[in-house]
């Protein structure tokens, strides 16, 4: 479990990262928070001639409270968000999803925006950056674009990131003050990667009926999911339990059909899927009602 | 008086130097000029290996050893075949590097040294080898069909032995009895998966002609015998040391696995040291693995839940190779009976090959399985004549008065498998208070008003621990006044560094502190077997305890002499000896020491001191009077039992199962355990939680998944989940003490027992907490998917089995 001969490159900043992208191309993989990239490297799954070390960028190091979105550096933390008081205070949602992120020494080195750069489909950010219509800010010599969750996960850990491309920055939008939300999942143990989960807001009229919600699915396919036909369904409803029992029903046929593992096949992921979504949005509804 | 350190919760000696960071394991093993070496491993489960083409490799600078079966001369032997039995009539044992065939993923083909780990792994990925795949044994179901492919081509039907034992008349009982059952259990692979893999760093030494070689192993005496044979040295030329070993869990008993041959023979051809340190990706590939077995039980009882007889016919996976013979299905079948009176039992084991990692002992070593199938008959018998559950096992138990009892099979020592002493009745009652046994039931059904599903469980076992042949120790007091104590047995975890101080300290009058214990190094001591089959502390425990008893004397009859009193009357305490009444005149052990050696010279302050004591000049004549045949305060002990002693315990847990998603958690977990008399109540009660997270880990959590060609498809700890402090929930213990009759201090081993019953009651707990859907559970491990499966079955009332109870309604759930 040694990697094979790699050159290491460790620019301090981000326009030498950049043009290093442009020499190198495909055969070059960042580096960030290592999480994902280590192992694989370890395990010669992986085996690129150049890795380019970003953490040492520190203009991409910040958490920034701007007015429509949290704004997140690409070598953030996930332990520095999950411990950062303007977070706490105003994206408990973002703080709910990451702890349920590995362990505390995996969230220490693990970056927010590396997660989802990765694209595990079982994994909690990516699912949430679409649940909120977050977006990706990529920078290359040639300039930076946004792109919106909706358009950036492609496949199983595939995304439409291009090889000369930094992603610098994640954008994650406020929940209105109304607000309910949750994220929940079901894992083998504590830190595991989801055998499912889900990811609801839900934000509620002043009569104390569903005015919109959002829901998004990990670990039922080869990205994350959206359940825009289960929002649809809730509009205009208190969520009672016939409801949630039609949507856990929709969502049974979310989970992809080949998505079997030694760990769950796609008729028991089916089932966690429904469960999951009974779950998230009883626990989301009740927390906004608890606001009002 | 002095204090009774056995007994004691003393703290661990060994914990200073551990949490402090300052153990030493082999990989912290750097000397200087030292090499690397990699093991190239077959990718195919069963292939014929038609062409090795080492060249490339052997041409990347920095490689200076590539190393194929054909270059290995006359170490090229298959690797010794450790415990015959008659009934292994088929016995196979594996090659160093593999020569013509490989037959399983993992076995290693090809070695690499070269200046590093890396440049070796880069290596690997040039040697180029041809493989011509043939037909795959993945399971016992293809290894016992007719038609199955063979594992080796000589060995019909891939049955490596078949062992039948049995007493009473099980046939004729079985036959005539009011209530038969038969049904099928099965138990499926795992792996002891110790925080530390294998490793090995050998040595060279020119100038002293001798070979030292640092192991991760529980066996450095054995290994140092069979290497002295394979490379023809003298044994005092071969040291073999096991430093800190972190966990062993009985993987690492085994010999020889091929690196620790390998890296020896590349350290001698090359004259330079040689490291190789297994990654967790070769520890699941190439470490030993345990426990898959099918058992076919027919079993008898009558109107009262009393056992009649039991007919047991089972397939044990041994892999591709038994190096470690049939000890484990052995085990299986002695341990099977438990703490019942059963009188009439047939045990019919074959040992089938397949191609899959070779099967040794893990942890529990056959008795998971063994009490996997007995309590599952206790439950059964329970419920066909809606009995308490545990009420059937009291109405079975041997009693207190029928010890020593022969449960008439032989052992895997070759020695009878006759319990010691036990008190199987006591450890039950202690169970059922510390459960709240009796207010259960209200308790499961008012949760169950609310949806939630509890479930109790337990699991009662017998484990033969203290087996044969001996251990030995040395006990040596320094002219510091330190104890030093060395034994043949490792330390893999087990605390030898402070029960054998506690015992030592007893007998010294010192405190277990001032012991120092060297265990795993043949050069501290020459003799001994390993540290398995929970029996170090008890049998190598003995041989400290009898070792010491003679240093006492020596310290007694010398101190009488110096201070001309009678051997009776000198007392021990506080690191002091000195005459009954008198403590004001003492001499220390470390003064004691010094005057044991009768030299001309003398040195440090308690020589002076000792000068200045005006004590009783030495007597004319030789130095060494006949009586003191030798100088010094030390001596050797040993002790090899009669024949193993019997332990026993009874687990109990209340579990709640999630029915929408087959989750499970521990809501409680009770141990009560009897190992004899306990040198260290926290020692023991560390073994049995470590050994109750490991059955919980085998019971529910970590599988061991093959494809049908035999790939390992669980082989990370992505995959493969040992459970974390998160899933292990806070466990009880409690102790019943009945005192071995048959070592001098009474004790019974413990460290194998915390896994023993969990997987039985597990399958308790999860037939009470889904009773309402009458499931019986029959398999190990299961995991929340299959679980979910079995309740779907249900729902479908596709029931699995036709129970003799009355079935009331089961909760209607949507069928999809």
């Amino acid at each position: 479990m040694k990697p094979p001969q790699f050159q290491y490159c460790a620019p301090g900043v981000l326009d030498e990262a950049l043009g290093l992208l442009d020499q190198c191309g495909t055969d070059a993989k960042i580096l960030a928070g290592g999480q994902s990239l280590i192992p694989l490297l370890n395990v010669r799954l992986v085996a690129p001639l150049y890795l380019v070390d970003i953490n040492r960028v520190a203009a991409l190091d910040y958490i920034d409270a701007r007015e429509n979105h949290l704004a997140v550096g690409a070598i953030v933390r996930q332990r520095s968000v999950e411990q950062s008081p303007v977070v706490r205070q105003r994206h408990p949602l973002l703080i709910e999803a990451i702890t349920y992120i590995g362990h505390m020494q995996i969230r220490n080195r693990g970056t927010l925006a590396g997660s989802i750069v990765h694209a595990d489909p079982a994994a909690e950010l990516p699912a949430l950056l679409c649940c909120l219509d977050g977006e990706i800010v990529a920078r290359s010599s040639t300039g930076e674009r946004i792109i919106k969750a909706e358009q950036f996960f492609t496949d199983y850990l595939t995304t439409t990131l291009d090889a000369r491309e930094i992603v610098t920055e994640i954008r994650l939008p406020w929940l209105p003050p109304q607000a309910g939300w949750a994220c929940i999942e079901f894992t083998r143990r504590a830190g595991d990667y989801a055998l499912a989960g889900a990811i609801a807001v839900v934000v509620p009229t002043p009569a104390g009926t569903c005015q919109s919600a959002r829901i998004s699915y990990f670990g039922i396919a080869a990205t994350p999911v959206r359940g825009y036909e289960i929002e649809q369904m809730l509009i205009g409803t208190t969520l009672d339990d016939a409801i949630l029992q039609a949507a856990a029903h929709a969502a049974e046929s979310l989970v992809q059909d080949d998505l079997s593992d030694i760990h769950a096949t796609s008729t028991y992921r089916r089932a966690l899927t429904a469960e999951a979504t009974r779950r998230v949005l009883r626990t989301a509804w009740q927390r906004c009602q608890n606001r009002s | 008086m002095a204090t009774r350190w056995f007994g004691a919760p003393v703290q661990r000696n060994e914990d200073p130097r551990l949490l402090r960071g300052q153990g030493l394991y082999v990989d912290d093993i750097d000397l200087p000029g030292m090499l690397h070496a990699a093991v190239l491993r077959s990718p195919y489960a069963h292939a014929k290996i038609v062409r090795i083409d080492t060249q490339a490799a052997s041409n990347l600078p920095g490689v200076h050893l590539v190393l194929t079966a054909t270059d290995l001369g006359e170490v090229l032997e298959p690797s010794p075949l450790l415990i015959p039995h008659p009934a292994l009539t088929h016995p196979r044992t594996q090659l160093p590097l593999a020569l013509h065939e490989v037959r399983y993923v993992g076995e290693a083909v090809a070695f690499v040294v070269a200046d590093s780990r890396y440049l070796a792994e880069d290596a690997l990925e040039l040697i180029d080898v041809a493989y011509e795949p043939l037909p795959v044994v993945h399971s016992l179901a293809t290894a016992s069909a007719p038609d199955a492919p063979l594992v080796h081509e000589d060995v019909q039907g891939n049955v490596a032995a078949h062992l039948l034992q049995s007493v009473g008349n099980p046939d004729e009982v079985l036959a005539n009895a009011p209530h038969v059952i038969r049904e099928t259990l099965q138990m499926e692979r795992g792996a002891a998966m110790p925080m530390e893999c294998r490793g090995i760093v050998a040595r060279w030494d020119h100038y002293e002609q001798m070979l030292t070689c640092w192991i991760s192993t529980q066996a450095p005496i054995p290994i140092r015998n069979g290497l002295a044979a394979i490379f023809h040295l003298p044994e005092h030329k071969v040291r073999v040391i096991a430093p800190d070993v972190g966990g062993g869990f009985g993987a690492k008993i085994m010999l020889f696995y091929p690196e620790e041959i390998l890296t020896p023979f590349a350290t001698m051809r090359l004259g330079r040291p040689v490291k190789w340190i297994e990654d967790r990706r070769e520890n699941f590939i190439s470490t030993n693995q345990e426990r898959g077995q099918l058992h076919e039980v027919e079993y008898a009882f009558d109107d009262q839940g009393v056992l009649l007889a039991v007919r047991d016919v089972f397939l044990h996976d041994t892999g591709a190779y038994t190096p470690y013979g049939i000890i484990v299905p052995i085990i299986t079948s002695c341990s099977l009976p438990g703490p019942y009176r059963l009188k009439h039992y047939a045990s019919d084991c074959q040992a089938l090959y397949t191609n899959k990692v070779p099967v040794s002992p893990y942890r529990g070593a056959g008795r998971p399985h063994a009490v996997f199938v007995m309590e599952r008959i206790m439950d059964r018998i329970a419920l066909e004549l809606q009995m308490d559950r545990l009420e059937v096992r009291a109405r079975n138990f041997i009693r207190p008065d029928e010890f020593p009892w022969d449960v008439g099979l032989v052992y895997q020592d070759g020695g009878p498998t006759r319990y010691d002493s036990g008190n199987y009745q006591a450890a039950l009652d202690k169970l059922k208070l510390a459960l709240d046994y009796d207010t259960f039931a209200t308790r499961q059904a008012e949760a169950r008003v609310q949806g939630r599903y509890l479930g109790l469980g337990i699991g009662y076992y017998v484990e033969g621990t203290s087996i044969g042949p001996y251990e030995g120790a040395h006990v040596r007091v320094e002219p510091d006044g330190r104890v030093f104590v060395a034994t043949g047995v490792t330390s893999q975890g087990q605390s030898h560094q402070t029960v054998f101080a506690q015992i030592v300290a007893d007998q010294l009058g010192i405190e277990p502190q001032a012991v120092l214990v060297a265990t795993g190094d043949t050069q501290a001591f020459n003799w001994g077997v390993g540290t398995f089959a929970s029996r170090a502390a008890t049998v190598a425990g003995s041989a400290v305890h009898l070792a010491a008893v003679k240093v006492r004397k020596k310290i007694q009859a010398l101190a009488a002499e110096l201070f001309e009193a009678s051997a009776e009357d000198i007392e021990l305490a506080e690191g002091k000896v000195f005459v009954k009444g008198a403590p004001q005149r003492a001499l220390t052990l470390g003064q004691l020491a010094i005057k044991a050696n009768p030299l001309r010279y003398t040195y440090g302050e308690s020589a002076r001191t000792l000068a200045a004591m005006n004590l009783a000049a030495a007597r004319p004549g030789p130095a060494l009077p006949p009586e003191r045949d030798a100088p010094g305060l030390e001596a050797d002990g040993f002790y090899s039992p009669p024949h193993g002693s019997f332990a026993s315990g009874v687990h109990g847990a209340i579990i709640e199962v999630d029915p929408a998603t087959g989750m499970v958690s521990f809501i409680k977990y009770v141990a009560v355990h009897d190992c004899g008399h306990l040198i260290n109540p926290l020692v023991v009660e560390g073994q049995v939680h470590g050994g109750v997270a490991q059955g919980i880990g085998g019971a529910f959590f970590e599988r061991l998944v093959y494809d049908d060609t035999a790939q390992l498809l669980s082989s990370t700890f992505m995959d493969y989940l040992i459970p974390t402090a998160a899933e292990i929930p806070d466990i009880t213990v409690e102790h019943i003490e009945t005192p071995s009759p048959l070592n001098p201090l009474g004790m019974k081993g413990v460290g194998e027992a915390g896994v023993i019953p969990v997987a039985a009651l597990f399958a308790s707990a999860l037939d009470d907490a889904l009773s309402p859907w009458h499931i019986r559970i029959r398999e190990m491990p299961l995991h929340p998917c299959r679980l979910h499966e079995l309740l779907q079955e249900a729902r479908c009332h596709k029931a699995v089995l036709p129970l003799a109870t009355e079935k009331p309604g089961a909760p209607t759930e949507n069928c999809h």
